[in-house]
Protein backbone atom coordinates (compact mmCIF):
# COMPACT_ATOMS: atom_id res chain seq x y z
CA UNK A 1 0.00 0.00 0.00
CA UNK A 2 2.97 2.33 -0.52
CA UNK A 3 1.13 4.15 -3.26
CA UNK A 4 -1.75 4.86 -0.94
CA UNK A 5 0.57 6.19 1.77
CA UNK A 6 2.01 8.53 -0.81
CA UNK A 7 -1.50 9.76 -1.59
CA UNK A 8 -2.22 10.52 2.04
CA UNK A 9 1.03 12.46 2.29
CA UNK A 10 0.22 14.45 -0.84
CA UNK A 11 -0.82 17.80 0.54
CA UNK A 12 -2.63 20.73 -1.07
CA UNK A 13 -0.98 24.15 -0.86
CA UNK A 14 -0.85 25.53 2.65
CA UNK A 15 -1.78 22.29 4.35
CA UNK A 16 0.86 21.17 6.79
CA UNK A 17 1.39 17.66 8.07
CA UNK A 18 -1.85 15.70 8.01
CA UNK A 19 -3.77 18.54 9.53
CA UNK A 20 -6.04 19.96 6.89
CA UNK A 21 -6.90 23.64 6.85
CA UNK A 22 -9.67 23.10 4.32
CA UNK A 23 -12.78 21.90 6.09
CA UNK A 24 -16.49 22.41 6.17
CA UNK A 25 -16.19 25.13 8.80
CA UNK A 26 -13.71 27.24 6.83
CA UNK A 27 -15.85 27.15 3.68
CA UNK A 28 -18.95 28.05 5.68
CA UNK A 29 -17.23 30.94 7.49
CA UNK A 30 -16.01 32.16 4.10
CA UNK A 31 -19.51 31.92 2.62
CA UNK A 32 -21.04 33.88 5.51
CA UNK A 33 -18.38 36.63 5.30
CA UNK A 34 -18.72 36.82 1.50
CA UNK A 35 -22.52 37.12 1.76
CA UNK A 36 -22.11 39.87 4.36
CA UNK A 37 -19.69 41.78 2.08
CA UNK A 38 -21.98 41.36 -0.95
CA UNK A 39 -25.10 42.53 0.87
CA UNK A 40 -23.05 45.38 2.34
CA UNK A 41 -22.03 46.45 -1.19
CA UNK A 42 -25.64 46.45 -2.38
CA UNK A 43 -26.74 48.47 0.67
CA UNK A 44 -23.92 51.00 0.23
CA UNK A 45 -24.74 51.44 -3.46
CA UNK A 46 -28.53 51.62 -3.08
CA UNK A 47 -28.92 53.80 0.02
CA UNK A 48 -27.48 57.04 1.33
CA UNK A 49 -25.93 55.31 4.31
CA UNK A 50 -22.50 56.61 3.24
CA UNK A 51 -21.68 60.19 2.31
CA UNK A 52 -22.56 60.05 -1.43
CA UNK A 53 -19.13 61.10 -2.87
CA UNK A 54 -17.53 58.41 -0.69
CA UNK A 55 -19.65 55.57 -2.07
CA UNK A 56 -17.17 54.42 -4.78
CA UNK A 57 -14.42 54.25 -2.13
CA UNK A 58 -16.73 52.28 0.17
CA UNK A 59 -17.58 49.85 -2.64
CA UNK A 60 -13.89 49.36 -3.50
CA UNK A 61 -13.03 48.70 0.16
CA UNK A 62 -15.84 46.11 0.43
CA UNK A 63 -14.74 44.47 -2.85
CA UNK A 64 -11.13 44.18 -1.69
CA UNK A 65 -12.32 42.77 1.65
CA UNK A 66 -14.43 40.18 -0.16
CA UNK A 67 -11.54 39.22 -2.46
CA UNK A 68 -9.44 38.71 0.67
CA UNK A 69 -12.15 36.47 2.15
CA UNK A 70 -12.23 34.41 -1.06
CA UNK A 71 -8.43 34.06 -1.14
CA UNK A 72 -8.19 32.92 2.49
CA UNK A 73 -11.31 30.77 2.93
CA UNK A 74 -11.92 29.40 -0.59
CA UNK A 75 -8.43 29.35 -2.13
CA UNK A 76 -6.72 28.62 1.23
CA UNK A 77 -3.87 31.04 0.79
CA UNK A 78 -2.21 31.17 4.17
CA UNK A 79 1.13 31.77 5.79
CA UNK A 80 2.25 28.12 5.68
CA UNK A 81 5.62 27.22 4.15
CA UNK A 82 3.95 25.52 1.15
CA UNK A 83 2.27 28.81 0.35
CA UNK A 84 5.36 31.02 0.19
CA UNK A 85 5.59 30.81 -3.60
CA UNK A 86 1.83 31.20 -4.08
CA UNK A 87 1.87 34.40 -2.02
CA UNK A 88 4.88 35.79 -3.91
CA UNK A 89 3.17 35.09 -7.24
CA UNK A 90 -0.01 36.74 -5.93
CA UNK A 91 1.96 39.81 -4.83
CA UNK A 92 3.49 40.17 -8.29
CA UNK A 93 0.12 39.59 -10.00
CA UNK A 94 -1.50 42.25 -7.82
CA UNK A 95 1.28 44.69 -8.70
CA UNK A 96 0.70 44.15 -12.44
CA UNK A 97 -3.08 44.46 -12.04
CA UNK A 98 -2.64 47.68 -10.05
CA UNK A 99 -0.25 49.16 -12.64
CA UNK A 100 -2.48 48.27 -15.61
CA UNK A 101 -5.69 49.64 -14.09
CA UNK A 102 -4.45 52.81 -12.35
CA UNK A 103 -1.95 53.51 -15.13
CA UNK A 104 -4.62 53.33 -17.85
CA UNK A 105 -7.07 55.48 -15.89
CA UNK A 106 -4.38 58.05 -15.07
CA UNK A 107 -3.05 58.37 -18.63
CA UNK A 108 -6.47 58.54 -20.29
CA UNK A 109 -7.79 61.06 -17.75
CA UNK A 110 -4.78 63.23 -18.56
CA UNK A 111 -5.35 62.91 -22.31
CA UNK A 112 -9.01 63.78 -21.85
CA UNK A 113 -8.15 66.91 -19.87
CA UNK A 114 -5.66 68.09 -22.51
CA UNK A 115 -7.93 67.38 -25.46
CA UNK A 116 -8.61 70.32 -27.79
CA UNK A 117 -12.33 71.15 -28.04
CA UNK A 118 -13.60 69.29 -31.10
CA UNK A 119 -15.76 71.08 -33.65
CA UNK A 120 -19.20 69.56 -34.07
CA UNK A 121 -19.60 68.11 -37.55
CA UNK B 1 4.51 2.99 6.87
CA UNK B 2 8.14 2.71 5.77
CA UNK B 3 8.32 5.96 3.89
CA UNK B 4 10.40 8.58 5.69
CA UNK B 5 8.55 11.65 4.50
CA UNK B 6 9.59 15.23 4.89
CA UNK B 7 6.96 15.39 7.62
CA UNK B 8 9.46 13.83 10.01
CA UNK B 9 12.23 16.27 9.26
CA UNK B 10 12.90 19.21 11.56
CA UNK B 11 13.34 21.38 8.47
CA UNK B 12 9.63 22.15 8.18
CA UNK B 13 10.41 25.82 8.32
CA UNK B 14 12.58 25.73 5.18
CA UNK B 15 9.94 24.08 3.00
CA UNK B 16 8.77 26.46 0.31
CA UNK B 17 12.11 28.21 0.49
CA UNK B 18 14.05 25.55 -1.36
CA UNK B 19 14.77 23.24 1.59
CA UNK B 20 13.22 20.12 3.06
CA UNK B 21 13.16 18.11 -0.15
CA UNK B 22 10.88 18.27 -3.15
CA UNK B 23 7.34 19.54 -2.64
CA UNK B 24 4.44 17.10 -3.13
CA UNK B 25 3.13 16.90 -6.70
CA UNK B 26 -0.14 18.49 -5.63
CA UNK B 27 1.71 21.55 -4.36
CA UNK B 28 3.69 22.01 -7.58
CA UNK B 29 0.65 21.37 -9.82
CA UNK B 30 -1.44 23.85 -7.85
CA UNK B 31 1.42 26.38 -8.01
CA UNK B 32 1.67 26.06 -11.80
CA UNK B 33 -2.08 26.44 -12.16
CA UNK B 34 -2.05 29.41 -9.78
CA UNK B 35 0.44 31.14 -12.13
CA UNK B 36 -1.99 30.55 -15.02
CA UNK B 37 -4.88 32.00 -12.98
CA UNK B 38 -2.86 35.09 -12.10
CA UNK B 39 -2.00 35.64 -15.78
CA UNK B 40 -5.70 35.24 -16.60
CA UNK B 41 -6.50 37.88 -13.99
CA UNK B 42 -3.87 40.19 -15.52
CA UNK B 43 -5.72 39.75 -18.84
CA UNK B 44 -8.98 40.66 -17.08
CA UNK B 45 -7.30 43.72 -15.56
CA UNK B 46 -6.75 45.08 -19.09
CA UNK B 47 -10.47 44.63 -19.84
CA UNK B 48 -11.35 46.27 -16.49
CA UNK B 49 -9.07 49.20 -17.37
CA UNK B 50 -10.70 49.51 -20.82
CA UNK B 51 -14.15 49.54 -19.20
CA UNK B 52 -13.13 52.09 -16.57
CA UNK B 53 -11.77 54.36 -19.29
CA UNK B 54 -14.72 53.99 -21.72
CA UNK B 55 -17.71 53.63 -19.38
CA UNK B 56 -18.62 57.33 -19.57
CA UNK B 57 -18.59 57.41 -23.39
CA UNK B 58 -22.18 56.44 -24.12
CA UNK B 59 -22.36 58.34 -27.46
CA UNK B 60 -25.87 59.53 -26.65
CA UNK B 61 -27.01 55.93 -26.13
CA UNK B 62 -28.39 54.24 -23.03
CA UNK B 63 -26.39 54.46 -19.80
CA UNK B 64 -25.77 51.76 -17.23
CA UNK B 65 -28.40 53.28 -14.96
CA UNK B 66 -31.07 52.69 -17.64
CA UNK B 67 -29.85 49.23 -18.66
CA UNK B 68 -28.84 47.37 -15.51
CA UNK B 69 -31.34 45.42 -13.46
CA UNK B 70 -29.83 45.03 -9.99
CA UNK B 71 -32.42 42.43 -9.03
CA UNK B 72 -31.05 40.04 -11.69
CA UNK B 73 -27.48 40.95 -10.79
CA UNK B 74 -28.14 40.04 -7.15
CA UNK B 75 -29.45 36.61 -8.18
CA UNK B 76 -26.44 36.11 -10.48
CA UNK B 77 -24.07 36.99 -7.63
CA UNK B 78 -25.83 34.58 -5.27
CA UNK B 79 -25.65 31.77 -7.88
CA UNK B 80 -21.90 32.21 -8.34
CA UNK B 81 -21.19 32.53 -4.62
CA UNK B 82 -23.15 29.40 -3.69
CA UNK B 83 -21.63 27.46 -6.60
CA UNK B 84 -18.19 28.38 -5.26
CA UNK B 85 -19.27 27.05 -1.86
CA UNK B 86 -20.64 23.76 -3.23
CA UNK B 87 -17.49 23.41 -5.38
CA UNK B 88 -15.36 23.70 -2.23
CA UNK B 89 -17.50 21.16 -0.37
CA UNK B 90 -17.30 18.87 -3.41
CA UNK B 91 -13.49 19.06 -3.28
CA UNK B 92 -13.58 18.14 0.42
CA UNK B 93 -15.77 15.10 -0.33
CA UNK B 94 -13.48 14.07 -3.19
CA UNK B 95 -10.43 14.26 -0.91
CA UNK B 96 -12.23 12.03 1.59
CA UNK B 97 -13.10 9.63 -1.26
CA UNK B 98 -16.84 10.18 -0.74
CA UNK B 99 -17.86 9.63 -4.34
CA UNK B 100 -21.64 10.03 -4.12
CA UNK B 101 -21.41 13.17 -2.03
CA UNK B 102 -18.88 14.60 -4.49
CA UNK B 103 -21.25 13.92 -7.40
CA UNK B 104 -24.14 15.63 -5.59
CA UNK B 105 -22.04 18.75 -4.87
CA UNK B 106 -20.72 18.76 -8.47
CA UNK B 107 -24.32 18.65 -9.72
CA UNK B 108 -25.21 21.64 -7.50
CA UNK B 109 -22.12 23.52 -8.74
CA UNK B 110 -23.08 22.85 -12.35
CA UNK B 111 -26.73 23.80 -11.86
CA UNK B 112 -25.86 27.10 -10.12
CA UNK B 113 -23.27 27.96 -12.78
CA UNK B 114 -25.78 27.17 -15.53
CA UNK B 115 -28.41 29.34 -13.78
CA UNK B 116 -25.93 32.23 -13.69
CA UNK B 117 -25.20 31.79 -17.38
CA UNK B 118 -28.90 31.60 -18.32
CA UNK B 119 -29.67 34.89 -16.54
CA UNK B 120 -26.64 36.56 -18.14
CA UNK B 121 -27.51 35.38 -21.66
CA UNK B 122 -31.13 36.52 -21.34
CA UNK B 123 -29.88 39.89 -20.03
CA UNK B 124 -27.53 40.25 -23.03
CA UNK B 125 -30.27 39.20 -25.45
CA UNK B 126 -32.65 41.77 -23.94
CA UNK B 127 -30.04 44.52 -24.28
CA UNK B 128 -29.22 43.66 -27.90
CA UNK B 129 -32.95 43.46 -28.68
CA UNK B 130 -33.48 46.92 -27.21
CA UNK B 131 -30.84 48.40 -29.52
CA UNK B 132 -28.14 48.45 -26.82
CA UNK B 133 -25.78 45.97 -28.49
CA UNK B 134 -21.97 46.11 -28.42
CA UNK B 135 -21.85 48.38 -31.49
CA UNK B 136 -24.01 51.12 -29.93
CA UNK B 137 -21.31 52.95 -27.96
CA UNK B 138 -17.80 52.60 -26.53
CA UNK B 139 -19.40 52.01 -23.13
CA UNK B 140 -21.41 49.05 -24.46
CA UNK B 141 -18.46 47.64 -26.47
CA UNK B 142 -16.32 47.53 -23.34
CA UNK B 143 -19.26 46.25 -21.24
CA UNK B 144 -19.93 43.30 -23.54
CA UNK B 145 -16.21 42.54 -23.83
CA UNK B 146 -15.60 42.49 -20.06
CA UNK B 147 -18.80 40.79 -18.88
CA UNK B 148 -18.89 38.52 -21.95
CA UNK B 149 -15.31 37.38 -21.28
CA UNK B 150 -16.32 36.42 -17.75
CA UNK B 151 -19.33 34.59 -19.18
CA UNK B 152 -17.08 32.68 -21.62
CA UNK B 153 -14.91 31.66 -18.67
CA UNK B 154 -17.97 30.38 -16.80
CA UNK B 155 -19.04 28.42 -19.91
CA UNK B 156 -15.56 26.89 -20.16
CA UNK B 157 -15.71 26.08 -16.45
CA UNK B 158 -19.02 24.23 -16.88
CA UNK B 159 -17.63 22.15 -19.78
CA UNK B 160 -14.51 21.45 -17.72
CA UNK B 161 -16.62 20.41 -14.71
CA UNK B 162 -18.63 17.99 -16.86
CA UNK B 163 -15.39 16.56 -18.26
CA UNK B 164 -13.88 16.16 -14.78
CA UNK B 165 -16.99 14.47 -13.41
CA UNK B 166 -16.82 12.05 -16.34
CA UNK B 167 -13.21 11.30 -15.34
CA UNK B 168 -14.28 10.64 -11.75
CA UNK B 169 -17.00 8.27 -13.01
CA UNK B 170 -14.63 6.40 -15.33
CA UNK B 171 -11.31 6.48 -13.48
CA UNK B 172 -12.44 6.97 -9.88
CA UNK B 173 -10.96 9.39 -7.36
CA UNK B 174 -7.32 8.67 -8.18
CA UNK B 175 -4.57 11.13 -7.21
CA UNK B 176 -4.24 12.38 -10.79
CA UNK B 177 -8.00 12.99 -11.03
CA UNK B 178 -7.93 14.72 -7.64
CA UNK B 179 -5.20 17.06 -8.87
CA UNK B 180 -7.29 17.94 -11.94
CA UNK B 181 -10.25 18.55 -9.64
CA UNK B 182 -8.10 20.83 -7.47
CA UNK B 183 -7.17 22.86 -10.57
CA UNK B 184 -10.83 23.12 -11.58
CA UNK B 185 -11.75 24.29 -8.09
CA UNK B 186 -9.00 26.97 -8.18
CA UNK B 187 -10.37 28.14 -11.56
CA UNK B 188 -13.97 28.25 -10.31
CA UNK B 189 -13.07 30.21 -7.16
CA UNK B 190 -10.96 32.62 -9.26
CA UNK B 191 -13.99 33.28 -11.50
CA UNK B 192 -15.93 34.30 -8.41
CA UNK B 193 -13.13 36.74 -7.51
CA UNK B 194 -13.32 38.29 -11.00
CA UNK B 195 -17.12 38.55 -10.58
CA UNK B 196 -16.63 40.58 -7.37
CA UNK B 197 -14.75 43.11 -9.52
CA UNK B 198 -17.42 43.07 -12.26
CA UNK B 199 -20.23 43.48 -9.72
CA UNK B 200 -18.52 46.43 -8.03
CA UNK B 201 -17.11 48.33 -11.02
CA UNK B 202 -19.76 47.62 -13.67
CA UNK B 203 -23.05 47.16 -11.86
CA UNK B 204 -22.96 48.79 -8.42
CA UNK B 205 -20.99 51.84 -9.59
CA UNK B 206 -22.80 51.88 -12.95
CA UNK B 207 -26.29 52.32 -11.52
CA UNK B 208 -25.41 55.37 -9.44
Amino acid sequence: MDGYEQVLNDRPPGVEQQETTANFLSYTVGLVLAIAATIGSFIVSQTDLLWPPGVPVGLIVLAIAQIGVHLVFFLHLGSGPDNTNNILALAFGSLVVFLVITGSCWIIANLNDNMMPMPAH
Amino acid sequence: MTIATIDTLPTEIVRGRGGGGPAPTRTTVAYGFWIFILSDIVMFSALFAAYAVLSANTAGGPTGRELFNLHNVFIETACLLFSSYTCGLGMLSAERRERVRFLVFAAFTFALGAAFLTIEISEFAGMVGAGAGPSRSAFLSSFFTLVGMHGIHVTTGLLWLAYTVAQVLVKGLRPVVLRRLACFSLFWHALDIVWVGVLTLVYLMGVR
